[in-house]
């Protein structure tokens, strides 16, 4: 099976995110208000091909944790976007 | 004399300055491409600044991967000296031969310019010709320059003298205005200045040489 899984990194709690606090500081002077807590990250898409569901998720996991992210400074998040037929 | 190795990475830019750098105070430097397996022969491998595979992904996420990179953990584990400068640096951190990370600079400014440094450990391959508060000024040229770690990192590298440099005046965000550290060791070593561009009182400063001359001073290993 191919299953289509988006992978999220974004910055661990407590690591500064300059780029999410400079954009969330642009927001009022474009009109934008109440928006709090804007953080930037990055967003991958992939086909991964596997048995199931939980195993397109573990490789994809363990992917994000050795390349996509670095552990020291951000988290990584893998969830199942769509399944495609084979 | 002593033998340097510098690597390459396509994405490189400040190889000719280690280069010459190190080759003017007496050292036989050659450059080596990221794919060399086999570094032995050389007493001392430096990661050159630059954009290695183009910064992609994260500063070093990708050069970690080089087949040099298991050639020069075996050459660190040997007690041979490792200097990362800049985005060498960043690819010591990735590769987790250095604790900590590098993270955007905090007011998200691209900084070259020149920083005063407080040598705050004579104890690596890097310092040890240096004296313990002495200032250098030497310059910085970086995007990812924020050095990053955990309280229990910052306190573990505050205690063992492994924070061999810090900024006089934090220009980007660093923690305990850490500039460079090395490992426990004392052999591999990273910093964000570049001491390379530093070499000659012509061009602006020359106190990059005392850091390059402890660099390539002939040693026992550690």
């Amino acid at each position: 099976m191919n299953f289509l899984v988006v992978v999220e990194v974004t910055l661990r709690r407590g690591i500064a995110d300059p780029e999410g606090a400079t954009i969330e500081r642009a927001l009022p002077a474009l009109g934008f208000s109440g928006v709090s807590n804007v953080q930037a990250g990055k967003s991958f898409r992939m086909n991964v091909e596997a048995e199931n569901e939980d195993a397109a998720l573990d490789k994809a996991t363990a992917l994000a944790e050795r390349l996509l992210s670095n552990p020291v400074i951000e988290d990584a998040v893998a969830r199942l976007a769509e399944v495609h037929a084979t | 004399m002593t033998r340097i190795a510098v690597v390459v990475f396509p994405g490189s830019n400040c190889e000719y300055d280690a280069l010459t750098g190190v080759e003017s105070l007496g050292a036989d430097a050659e450059l080596v491409w990221h794919s060399t397996k086999d570094l032995s022969g050389f007493d001392g491998v430096i990661l050159p600044g630059g954009f290695a595979h183009g910064d992609y992904l994260r500063p070093g996420a990708l050069a970690r991967f080089s087949p040099v990179m298991d050639a020069v953990a075996r050459f660190a584990e040997d007690g041979g000296a490792v200097l990362g400068i800049c985005n060498g640096f960043q690819v010591l951190t990735e590769a987790g031969l250095l604790p900590g990370a590098l993270q955007k600079n905090a007011g998200l400014k691209f900084l070259c310019q020149p920083t005063t440094l407080t040598v705050t450990s004579t104890d690596s391959i890097l310092t040890a010709n240096a004296t313990l508060g002495q200032e250098l000024v030497i310059p910085i040229n970086h995007f990812s320059g924020a050095y990053v770690c955990d309280d229990e990192t910052l306190a573990r590298l505050e205690g063992s003298g492994q924070i061999i440099l810090r900024y006089v005046e934090n220009p980007n965000g660093s923690r305990g205005n850490i500039a460079g550290l090395a490992n426990e060791r004392g052999n591999v070593v990273g910093l964000m200045p570049h001491p390379e561009r530093a070499m000659s009182t012509l061009l602006g400063s020359a106190d990059g040489r005392v850091l390059l001359e402890s660099f390539v001073a002939p040693r026992v290993r550690a």
